[in-house]
């Protein structure tokens, strides 16, 4: 079985950004730029399921500009075999990555995909959901744990309440949570190799898929901030404040 | 202009979200009606029936929604979606998990996490773990979206809509294998007014029990870091923060939490935020409203036994 996995470029995880000063965006110039914290513990589950035997390929691929082969190329050091570029210097929005990705999946044919749950810049949760929706293939979303036996996925959920655990044919779509997995460190022979694994690049004109914008960002603000707080020195003293200036308790 | 709600519930009781879900809806304008799909669910359809400012509650009853599975949960709603200007769901593991499909399917763009309404077309959401605030306007001529609840008010409770089935039965290849929620006598995270939430300082599942006393002496709901989480101290669905639960309560006390990006996104909107801290330095002390350098262990029984 071969798995899908796709991957993006963000900012750090590390790093606070701030928004530029004519309010169009966030400023991401000169930043430290890494493969999303939930793209790589996708790509472990992955990597896991090969060393496992059930996965027999694991193939990366990414939507954006040439840097964005970085991060395919740290997955792959993290044990990914080859990956894809489909190539755009366009800010996407999750419904065409999605067209995109499932462009991508009628010619790779995967029996599963796994993807991270949301990306940490637009913190959208989107994309792998509307995969699973344009493939009408069934989904598991924040998955915690992912169990395949023959073409049964058995995946458990993180929901508000607790977990959940549902079971599916494949093909299928799985959104990785942070519990699933610890992902690896890549070895510097890993790293070496990375460089040598097949990477090709796709046109968006390629994968015949046309792209539209459904909307437009009128401006991006720094969040409300909150006003300096006072130190205080006792048990007491914070007692004091919460009944008698904030009146809270 | 008529807007879709999708009810959130355990087809018992609707939860809490739904009614802060009504009033960002009445924000928007126009009529509101609400989708309560389920299995064996009459009884939640009579309890949204009453949310002020519903004027229609639509039933989808059978067997094949018990679970609330995405996959035909979405096709459910694609078929009533008809003439909605707008559809809304909570910001909830629910909602996320439905709303992105809905509109893929009906091939127009998903909002996520609004949390302010600007006009029936633009919205606000954060962006990087709430560090910025983007203001969008959506193109598409219908508007599906998430809210995240602790952003609104709970709409009243002086409504009484029109009830009417509607549906058709979708089949779905998922199946539903079992659940493991966490039972607790303490509010949910989501609507206390009061969250003491426990960090790596914390240093065991053992020592949340201070919180705990705490928590049920102030009638309190415990949360938690990621930290904590991942240390196995306690379950997963008391995380706060950017992949967790969104907070805004009236007081919100952080105990043995250093004060990430990732974990300030989930509670920096609390009205009242208190830290409790061993190191002075720590990032959390710079939202915090009431800061104590102090040990632990020392300092929540103590308060424990001044409150
Ligand atoms: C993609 C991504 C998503 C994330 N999502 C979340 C999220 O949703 N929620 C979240 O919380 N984190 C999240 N994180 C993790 C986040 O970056 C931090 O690692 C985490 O919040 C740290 O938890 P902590 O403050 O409990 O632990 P630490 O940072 O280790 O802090 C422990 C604190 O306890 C204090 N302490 C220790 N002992 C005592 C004592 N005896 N008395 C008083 N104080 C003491 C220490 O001084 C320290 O400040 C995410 C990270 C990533 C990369």
């Amino acid at each position: 079985m071969k798995v899908l996995v796709p991957v993006k470029r963000v900012v750090d995880a590390n790093v606070k950004v701030r928004v530029k000063s004519d309010q169009s965006d966030v400023e991401t110039a000169n930043l430290k730029m890494a493969l999303n914290p939930f793209c790589e513990i996708a790509v472990e589950e992955a990597v896991r399921l090969k060393e496992a035997g059930i996965a027999t390929e694991v193939v990366v691929v990414t939507v954006g500009n040439k840097s964005a082969q970085e991060q395919l190329r740290t997955s792959m050091a993290l044990g990914a075999d080859r990956g894809i570029q489909v190539e755009t210097d366009a800010a996407l929005e999750p419904l065409s990555i999605a067209k995109l990705l499932k462009a991508v999946q009628d010619k790779e044919q995967a029996g599963l995909i796994i993807l991270g749950k949301q990306s940490i810049d637009g913190d959208n949760n989107q994309t792998g959901q509307m995969l699973a929706a344009l493939m009408d293939a069934p989904q598991a979303t924040f998955a915690s744990e992912v169990k395949v036996e023959g073409d049964k996925l058995t995946v458990t959920r993180e929901v508000d309440g607790g977990l959940q655990t549902l079971s599916m044919p494949l093909p299928a779509v799985v959104t990785a949570d942070l519990r699933l997995n610890e992902p690896r460190y890549a070895k510097l022979p890993d790293i070496m190799k990375a460089k040598r694994k097949p990477l090709d690049v796709l046109t968006v004109e390629e994968l015949g898929v046309t792209l539209k914008s459904h909307q437009k960002v009128l401006k991006v603000t720094p969040p409300a901030a909150r006003e300096a707080g006072v130190m205080l020195d006792s048990v007491e003293a914070l007692v004091e404040k919460l009944k008698n200036e904030a009146k809270v308790i | 202009m008529t807007i879709l709600v999708i009810a959130e519930h355990d087809n018992a009781s609707l939860k809490p979200e739904t009614a802060k879900v009504i009033n960002a809806a009445s924000q928007i304008g126009g009529d509101i009606h609400l989708l309560v799909a389920g299995s064996d669910c009459a009884a939640v359809a009579e309890e949204a029936k009453t949310l002020s400012g519903v004027a229609k509650v639509l039933l989808a009853d059978n067997a094949v929604y018990s679970a609330h599975l995405a996959q035909n949960l979405s096709k459910l709603v694609v078929e009533v979606a008809g003439d909605y200007s707008h559809i809304l769901a909570p910001a909830s593991s629910q909602g996320k998990d439905l709303l992105p499909r809905v509109a893929a399917l009906l091939d127009v763009a998903q909002l996520s996490d609004v949390v302010e309404v600007v006009d029936a077309d633009t919205f606000v959401r954060p962006v990087y773990a709430g560090n910025a605030m983007a203001t969008v306007q959506s193109l598409d001529d219908k508007k599906v979206m998430t809210v995240r609840p602790s952003a609104f008010d709970a709409a009243g409770n002086d409504g009484a809509a029109e009830l009417v089935a509607v549906g058709s039965v979708h089949e779905a290849s998922t199946e539903f294998v079992s659940q493991a929620l966490t039972e607790s006598e303490r509010p949910e995270l989501g609507s206390a007014g009061v969250i003491i939430s426990g960090g790596r300082g914390m240093g065991s599942g053992e020592n949340f029990e201070l919180l705990e006393a705490l928590a049920d002496k102030m009638g309190a709901a415990v949360g938690a870091s990621r930290a904590a989480v991942d240390a196995g101290f306690v379950p997963n669905d008391l995380q706060v923060g950017q992949t967790g639960k969104i907070v805004a309560p009236e007081l919100y006390i952080a105990v043995g939490i250093s004060g990430a990006i990732q974990h300030l996104a989930g509670m920096k909107d609390s009205k009242v935020i208190v830290a409790i801290n061993k190191d002075p330095d720590a990032p959390i002390f710079q939202v915090a409203d009431y800061g104590l350098t102090a040990d632990l262990f020392e300092a929540v029984p103590a308060l424990t036994k001044l409150i």
